[in-house]
């Protein structure tokens, strides 16, 4: 009986929706979350990517939006797009050099409120050890609880970065980022 | 004439070594090249896959140029030789097989990491075997790189110790390999 009440007082908790501003942990442990990147090949179409390593943690105050931050740290090793000797490539001196900037780390300064979903998440984006301010236009997918006991939260979030202002050696141009962020609540 | 006898080399095996020399530095060569072409140079797809097609041929010249040294007698040593010589020259010749199949062997891993077979002059292709180990590419790639700079300088002081003992010992040394 006693089993019973804690049980069903901690589930009645996790099912209500955050007052208060909650902290997250975006889930790469269960891959709810993916960094891909595209980028156009000669005009001729679309190259697609993603890192497959990175890490992160927001909170997020549905009554305070302004007060919201987001931290990501990408493992820039991580880069796949589906071809060995392209990944290698990329990796090398020519692009990220990732031997020697092996993380490339998104830290929120301010956060904009567009109303219906949508925010300005405005922050400092270290790439090649440059550090420049980006904006992630970002909308709200969902929450709730998961089945599973835990409570989540859920962005897309799309941005766009030059490769000539984080200093590549070969640069082709424009380089858009889009983000997938489910975040379990902690 | 086409074999090895206990005093000279056989036609197979000084083919097989002069066509090695030439493809060897060859591929150095373009090696060293087209890893800086930029992207928009019309070799940029080409000058690649001609290394791997050439890299695969010779992968399977020295294959099969190992199994004709393995049925085949080989020369003797000059006798002139000091046994020094005899032992480094001996070493010095496993040390470029050794580096020839790592150089080879990583050269396939670079490429076929992901899956991808290696297409040798749209003429047949090798299979992948898959990712091996963790980051493949990249170490295969740190391999190769620097076995073919130890080979290349290997090769040359092969060969100038054969030009040596041409000039200044007056020996059979290089004669075997040419006559």
């Amino acid at each position: 009986m006693k089993k019973l009440f804690i049980a069903t007082a901690l589930l009645s908790t996790s099912l209500l929706t955050p007052l208060y501003a909650a902290d997250y942990i975006i889930d790469t442990k269960g891959a709810h979350a993916s960094i891909n990147f595209n980028t156009k090949h000669m005009g001729f179409s679309v190259l697609t990517g993603r890192f497959n390593t990175f890490n992160g943690s927001f909170s997020y105050d549905e009554a305070n939006i302004a007060a919201s931050k987001i931290k990501v740290t990408i493992d820039t090793t991580s880069i796949d797009s589906n071809h060995a000797e392209r990944d290698k490539h990329l990796r090398s001196d020519d692009f990220l050099s990732a031997g020697k900037f092996g993380t490339a780390t998104f830290t929120s300064t301010t956060v904009e409120d567009k109303g219906n979903g949508k925010l300005a998440i405005k922050g400092d984006f270290t790439l090649h050890g440059i550090t420049k301010s980006i904006v992630i236009d970002a909308i709200k997918i969902g929450e709730g609880s998961d089945p599973w006991g835990g409570y989540r939260l859920g962005f897309s979030g799309t941005t766009q970065i030059a490769m000539g202002d984080f200093g590549f050696k070969m640069d082709f141009g424009k380089v858009n980022l889009n983000l997938y962020i489910e975040g379990i609540r902690q | 004439m086409w074999k090895n006898s206990e005093t000279a080399y056989g036609l197979v095996t000084k083919a097989i070594h002069w066509l090695t020399v030439v493809m060897v530095f060859g591929l150095f060569a373009v090696g060293f090249w087209m890893v800086d072409l930029t992207y928009y140079s019309p070799w940029y797809k080409t000058a690649p896959h001609w290394h791997k097609s050439v890299g695969i041929i010779l992968l399977i010249i020295t294959s099969l140029r190992l199994l004709w040294r393995w049925v085949n007698v080989s020369p003797l040593p000059i006798s002139s030789h000091s046994n020094s010589v005899k032992k480094a020259s001996k070493i010095a010749h496993l040390v470029i097989y050794v580096l020839l199949f790592v150089l080879m062997i990583s050269g396939y891993l670079i490429s076929t990491a992901d899956d991808r077979a290696i297409d040798v002059f749209n003429w047949f292709s090798i299979p992948a075997l898959g990712e091996l180990f963790d980051k493949q590419a990249d170490i295969s790639g740190f391999i190769h790189q620097y076995v073919a700079y130890i080979l290349v300088a290997l090769s040359i002081l092969h060969g100038a110790a054969a030009v040596k003992h041409h000039v200044i010992d007056k020996d059979e040394t290089l004669k075997r390999m040419i006559r």
